[in-house]
């Protein structure tokens, strides 16, 4: 194998989407084993390009915020997925502590500031980020991610104006999947210049194709490097929801030509043949790495489903500080008022 | 009228306290925990060069400088949610927000994300932020800048609230706001700004989350909180001249909520009426006053009152602002006709 070993390298990409992935599928396995808490599981099968190719370019020691769809970006800096399955079950041992779930998984040791159910709420945090950065002279940069449904919400123009005006070490990413749960794109949007948006922000402002995640990786540590020095951008990565929205949704919006045109641009794929064709990695090697991330997330899976349920008194903790009395549970106050239950 | 609530002034006066504006006192405490506190930064619109719509800020930006005392655009959740995310990584941010009904803008930041961050994310991390914002009646602002908002903030889990009616207090909150491990949202009120009171920096009438009993008595108990503490001392003067002894306790923050201490007086005075400026239906006063049926019922001699805000929008002409909010002479009337047989 011709590789180099390092994180940006093609084959770790390939590793990284793999993982990301699989992870996905086995998430999906466990809804249909029922053993998540619920069904607001959002697969990002398809963008795995955009997670590490984007994921590749951050340091150690830089944040994000995530959209619901956010599982990959995780993996791809660097999360445990027994953790995250856990997270999904609603596990004690998640990352949440099981209270957090698909759409909220965050890890401040990683900088996972957190994944978001509100289209586009997570983005100003980053701006945030990075006045704190800026303050404390940290050289990290902050990164939002999030679909193309907030390309049409106002709280990224906001943040976007903000970050622009005061210089700070932003990027923001938008992993266009061209559906904003059923409604694609062109129909939710009025133009499709979005760089021409971010530059008329001041903002740096890139499209790339995002079923080539070393294209990705390539334009992602640009504009991170602009970032860190004080240059916020923003990177729209274009790529295909290969499912439904969730869990739930068969996707009957769209035609059967439609997806599989949109799956047949499968960034896994792409690497693949890059990979093999280049002579960095034969069909072995890469069925090697396949075969250790499904042993990877097969674990995770029993992991997850081995772990223990919260505590029920967990209900009332970490509404306010550890050092805080937690609210009155209802029954409590019922006791208080009826007389304790005989 | 300018002038405020001195709690126990003779002592305080002792002690080398001051007689300042209640908009000076909340100057005050923002520079103090400034000096003190190198992370606290202050973010909004016109907080800097225009030194705050209501002049609270004046002054800090040549004090603190650009990078501490940050004029941001007309963006309230950019504001808000920026806050969110400094505080998440080192910082402990105060957010103005011009106007207590400038929350609808940003409402997704306060209640989606400050709030339940620390919660959804199983205790990783706290957001120590502090949203300043002034609501209520009082200028002829109209329907959209003369709001009490209260409430959308008291039924949202894991947001403090504190809203302050006297002039230490305007300090004391403040300052206690500035040291919480959670999101405090403190809401001035837009007619106390010029109030008058004496102001011992050393000594906050209670600690943080206690209520105050402003003044004793034993006929009938007055819960308020904001610009209603005013309203209910002098009520309760009044009162007095018609025999009845009205006991004023002070809420000073609505989350945490001392249920106990107006438990308390109401089981020694057994009538009680609750003051709010906010509207009257599924608002404060309602859960204030529920809570005492439920603490207090068999001490109870009459129905507990709600004397709040009618259920209408704010209007502009100065005798109907004025009457949409509970006044002197109809707290009066209310609660002699509670208390009288």
């Amino acid at each position: 194998m011709a590789d180099d070993g390092s994180n940006r390298s093609g084959l770790q990409l390939y590793r990284t989407m793999r993982r990301i992935r699989t992870f996905e599928e086995r998430v999906g396995e466990l809804f249909v084993r029922q053993q998540t808490a619920g069904s607001m599981l959002h697969l990002s099968i398809g963008e795995e390009g955009a997670a590490a190719g984007v994921g590749t370019a951050m340091r150690e020691g830089d944040s994000f915020t995530t959209h619901h769809r956010g599982h990959g970006i995780f993996i791809a800096r660097g999360a445990d997925p027994n953790r995250m399955m856990a997270e999904i079950a609603g596990k004690a041992a998640g990352y949440c502590a099981g209270k957090g779930g698909s759409m909220h998984i965050a890890d401040m040791a990683l900088g996972h500031l957190g994944a978001n159910a509100i289209v586009g709420g997570g983005i100003p945090a980053v701006v945030g980020a990075g006045l704190s950065y800026r303050h404390h002279k940290r050289p990290n940069v902050s990164v939002a991610f999030f679909g193309d449904g907030a390309l049409q919400q106002g709280i990224l123009y906001e943040s976007m104006n903000m970050a622009a005006l005061w210089h700070l070490p932003v990027l923001f990413v938008c992993i266009n999947n061209q559906y904003g749960m059923g409604t694609r794109i062109d129909r939710a949007s009025a133009s499709l210049a979005f760089d021409e948006r971010a530059r008329s922000f001041g903002l740096l402002g890139e499209i790339v194709d995002g079923t080539d995640v070393e294209a990705v990786r390539d334009t992602a540590e640009t504009l991170v490097a602009a970032a860190r020095a004080g240059r916020p951008g923003f990177l729209a990565v274009d790529c295909f929801r290969f499912y439904g929205h969730a869990r739930m949704d068969k996707s009957p919006y769209r035609s059967a030509e439609e997806e599989a045109e949109g799956r047949a641009r499968d960034p896994l794929k792409r690497q693949h043949a890059r990979l093999t064709g280049d002579g960095v990695a034969s069909e072995n090697d890469l069925a090697a790495i396949d075969a250790d991330a499904a042993a990877e997330m097969d674990g995770a899976v029993d992991f997850a489903i081995a772990a223990e349920k919260p505590a029920p008194a967990a209900l009332f903790g970490d509404v306010y500080g550890a050092d805080q009395p937690p609210p009155e549970p209802l029954a409590s106050r019922l006791d208080r008022v009826l007389g304790a239950t005989p | 009228m300018n002038e405020l609530l001195s709690t126990g002034a003779p002592a305080a006066e002792a002690r080398g306290a001051q007689q300042t504006t209640y908009r000076d006192a909340l100057r005050q405490a923002l520079d103090d925990a400034m000096a003190a506190d190198p992370d606290i930064i202050v973010m909004g619109e016109e907080v800097g060069r225009y030194g705050g719509a209501y002049g609270v800020t004046k002054g800090l930006l040549d004090r603190y400088g650009e990078t501490r005392v940050i004029d941001a655009p007309i963006s309230e959740a950019g504001i808000v949610g920026a806050a969110v995310g400094a505080a998440m990584t080192g910082l402990r941010p105060v957010a103005e927000l011009m106007y207590v009904d400038f929350f609808g803008l940003a409402m997704d930041q306060i209640a989606n994300q400050a709030a339940k961050i620390r919660y959804m994310f199983g205790g990783q991390i706290g957001v120590p932020m502090v949203l300043r914002t002034q609501g209520g009646t009082g200028r002829s602002a109209g329907a959209q800048h003369s709001q009490s908002l209260e409430g959308w903030i008291l039924n949202t889990p894991g947001l403090r609230l504190a809203m302050p009616g006297t002039v230490s207090d305007a300090y004391h909150l403040l300052r206690a706001a500035l040291t919480q491990p959670d999101p405090v949202v403190f809401i001035e009120h837009k007619s106390l700004y010029t109030g008058q009171g004496l102001l011992d920096t050393a000594t906050p009438d209670a600690p943080w989350g206690q209520a105050v009993v402003r003044r004793p008595g034993r006929d009938v108990t007055l819960v308020a909180y904001s610009r209603m503490v005013k309203v209910a001392l002098e009520a309760a003067d009044a009162l007095a001249a018609q025999g009845i002894e009205a006991e004023v306790v002070d809420l000073r923050t609505l989350n945490p909520l001392d249920s106990d201490t107006v438990a308390q007086s109401v089981i020694r005075t057994g009538r009680a009426a609750v003051l709010s400026e906010a509207c009257l239906t599924g608002g404060p006063a309602a859960e204030i006053a529920q809570r005492i049926s439920e603490d207090a019922f068999d001490w109870l001699e009459e129905p507990v009152l709600r004397i709040a805000g009618e259920d209408v929008p704010i209007p502009v002409a100065v005798d109907l602002e004025a009457a949409s909010i509970p006044t002197v002479p109809r707290v009066v009337d209310a609660v002699a006709r509670l208390v009288l047989p």
